[in-house]
């Protein structure tokens, strides 16, 4: 599905990324976790061709993703609230995203309502523009519209921060869900080595820019995780 | 402490864009403020002379009897632009610094805005020829110190009025009705107010009013703020309920239809943007003060009249098109993640600076009634509008980067800037192109082919659409990650 060739990204003289290879296959939800600084997020935007690598490739099924426009089809991402379209109520945000994807008004409004729970009467029919928001409703706002047209591809960028407990339990238990589609590859980066261990069936640890760990989860995953970052 | 937060005050000014967006735009400001201060020199310099041997009146008491229009224009002109003070204080609210200091703090750091240190660079030599041309030392001081009280007091006022639309509106209509008074002479305000201004000249004690006036306005100022500095008061984000917009006819022009719904609601539901409606509407009478003899005849050439054409339906497109893509900069970065062609994107942008030119050209039709050659110019300015000028917009968009924070009017003092000048810079070309292919057909064969040749342009542009889009997409695709990055300097 993914394929990161000798990736870096530079500012000047310091290196913020630097993957010399990796694959990330079909179907696999993947982790990423690091700390302040260590490249999660511009890992993603290099992903998603927001900035430009420095050098090397990432391809999402076999197109570079710098000169290609076809992996836009099939990836849905929510990186940060400047996915979110702030004057327009969460249902127009939701449809907006529905015909930039070919689904129509009723399939929306189908999916949204397979989401009641999770938006625990928050978010529709509230009349409120996504501005008006509060953080965590908006994470949730923008977290289901990536679901919207079903894509290949979700890259969720700290899905669980901001999150209500509750909201943080059922967010994982839908993420699971979604994991067990072999169609589907999911992306998560986040600070909480527990929610990733639980969601993940893979977790790499980026450190200064590095992948220093590639591991697949097992039940030592967390353990292991623990101590590397107890140090 | 205070000195503590003027020192931050001294950061923020170094760090703003104004210095550290590149050497090109600070020279820019740089040359910009150097001019506006020659400007007013020159003004407070040259009035004195001006007023007393080519107008042959004492320049004291004009200037007297005219400062209740100058001072009510001061007003209106600060509440539009002037940016208010209490910005940012949250911060302090929780740290250990007496309120009344913050308050002070924000308060005092407007004395130093532009709208009152460029009056000491008019009323300083202008106080400085009156007394080199024998007027009184004394009296000349006293009038001086009023004129200074005064300006402060508008500073202060604006402070109170800023968040009270009704008290702007019914001050400015106030004023349009003395002007209009006087005008006919119904009524002359200047000669009750002239007096009130010569008094402070005549007799220094009556100084002692406006200083008394601005201790007045800045204790209201002062309690106004001091009594909502609270987060859920005066610094509050007022959150209105959504309004309800039925777009879904919009749906049978296709994707592009996609664009058009949500530039609809961008426009309806932000005040920054909104306020390109309003523009567009003023720029549609603009064409009046050519048409018809209030200009006294300063715009009779037929030149001017293309002019006025390209301003009368192109209102739309120099307020919102200038400034496109950077409406979407919120949210740009999810505009280039999703499955949007740019071509579509832009060619919903095109279609409503479009569609919003015809719509003026159709509400301009009761230009007809100053002429058939009248409204002929509006429909050429149109024709070119639509032809060319919607592409140049676009081109130049390409280039502007820089984000447009719609939010930022929802703070309850935010800042009313709503124009730069590197886009007005911008603006000329659209304007002079025509004018210029209109002087040259009406050096071959007059007026009517002068119409011509620019409206023939207008239609030749519109139909290489396709090629120029190319050219526009790749420019757009090619700066993509420096707009990006440029967008996410203030989101």
């Amino acid at each position: 599905m993914i394929r990161i060739e000798q990736l870096t990204k530079r500012y000047g003289d310091t290196t913020v990324l630097n993957i010399s290879e990796m694959d990330i296959p079909k179907g696999q939800v993947f982790g990423l976790v690091g700390n302040n600084g260590a490249g999660k997020t511009t890992l993603f935007s290099l992903l998603l061709d927001l900035i430009e690598a420095t050098e090397g490739t990432v391809s999402i099924e076999q197109a570079d993703v710098s000169t290609s426009e076809d992996w836009k089809t099939n990836t849905a991402a929510f990186l940060d609230d400047s996915f979110l379209i702030g004057y327009l109520v969460p249902e127009e945000y939701f449809y907006f995203i529905g015909e930039l994807r070919n689904v129509s008004k009723k399939e929306v409004d189908e999916l949204l309502a397979g989401y009641a729970d999770f938006f625990n009467d928050e978010i529709l029919n509230k009349k409120k523009y996504i501005r008006d928001l509060s953080k965590g409703n908006q994470k949730k706002v923008g977290v289901v519209a990536t679901f919207i047209g079903a894509p290949e591809l979700l890259i969720l960028d700290e899905p669980f921060a901001n999150l209500d407990p509750t909201t943080q339990i059922r967010l994982k238990e839908l993420l699971t869900e979604k994991g067990k589609d072999t169609n589907t590859t999911i992306l998560i980066s986040s600070h909480d080595i527990q929610h990733v261990t639980e969601v993940c069936e893979r977790i790499a640890v980026l450190e200064k820019g590095e992948i220093v760990k590639d591991l697949q989860t097992n039940e030592k995953t967390l353990k292991e995780l623990e101590v590397f970052f107890t140090k | 402490m205070f000195l503590r937060l003027l020192r931050l005050q001294w950061k923020a000014y170094r760090r703003s864009a104004a210095f550290t967006s590149g050497v090109v735009t600070s020279v820019f400001y740089l040359f910009g403020m150097l001019y506006f201060i020659g400007m007013f020199t020159l003004l407070g310099y040259g009035s004195f002379y001006l007023l007393d041997e080519e107008m042959g009146v004492d320049p004291l008491s004009f200037i007297n009897q005219h400062m209740i229009y100058g001072t009510s224009f001061w007003i209106i002109w600060r509440y539009f632009i002037q940016k208010m003070p209490v910005l940012n204080v949250q911060v302090f609210l929780t740290l250990p610094i007496n309120g009344n200091t913050i308050v002070h703090y924000a308060l005092g750091r407007t004395i130093f805005s532009f709208f009152n240190v460029s009056n000491a660079f008019f009323f300083i030599p202008f106080s400085l020829v009156l007394v080199n041309n024998g007027y009184p030392t004394s009296q000349v001081m006293s009038w001086h110190l009023a004129m200074v009280a005064i300006v402060f007091c508008t500073n202060y006022l604006n402070i109170l009025i800023n968040d009270r639309k009704d008290v702007f509106y019914a001050v400015a209509v106030i004023l349009v009705l003395f002007a209009v008074f006087q005008r006919y002479d119904i009524f002359d305000i200047t000669t009750f107010m002239g007096p009130v201004f010569d008094s402070f000249y005549n007799d220094p004690i009556y100084t002692l009013i406006p200083w008394l006036g601005l201790l007045l306005l800045y204790r209201s100022a002062f309690t106004h703020f001091k009594n909502r500095m609270y987060l859920d008061a005066g610094l509050q984000v007022v959150k209105k309920e959504a309004q309800q917009i039925q777009l879904g006819w919009l749906n049978r022009f296709g994707r592009t239809a996609i664009f058009i719904k949500n530039d609809i609601k961008l426009i309806l539901r932000n005040k920054r943007s909104k306020m390109t409606l309003w523009v567009s509407l003023l720029f549609l009478f603009y064409g009046l003060l050519f048409f018809t003899d209030s200009s006294g005849g300063l715009y009779e050439s037929p030149v001017w009249k293309i002019f006025a054409g390209i301003f009368v339906s192109g209102g739309f497109l120099f307020t919102f098109g200038q400034y496109v893509p950077s409406w979407d900069s919120a949210y740009y970065p999810l505009m280039m993640s999703q499955n949007i062609a740019y071509r579509e994107y832009l060619n919903a942008k095109w279609s409503m600076i479009a569609i919003a030119s015809a719509v003026s050209t159709l509400l301009g039709s009761f230009y007809m009634l100053f002429g058939w050659d009248v409204y002929a110019a509006i429909l050429t300015g149109a024709i070119y509008n639509i032809g060319i000028n919607g592409y140049l917009v676009l081109l130049s968009g390409a280039f502007i980067k820089t984000p447009i924070d719609l939010t930022s009017t929802k703070k309850p003092f935010g800042d009313k800037q709503a124009f730069n000048a590197k886009t007005l810079l911008l603006t000329l070309p659209k304007l002079f192109l025509p004018m210029v292919l209109y002087y040259v057909g009406s050096l071959l064969g007059g007026e009517r082919v002068g119409y011509m040749i620019v409206a023939c342009t207008g239609i030749v542009g519109y139909f290489l659409k396709n090629k120029v889009f190319d050219l526009i997409e790749t420019l757009y695709k090619t700066e993509k990650y420096k707009t990006l990055n440029a967008y996410k300097q203030t989101t």
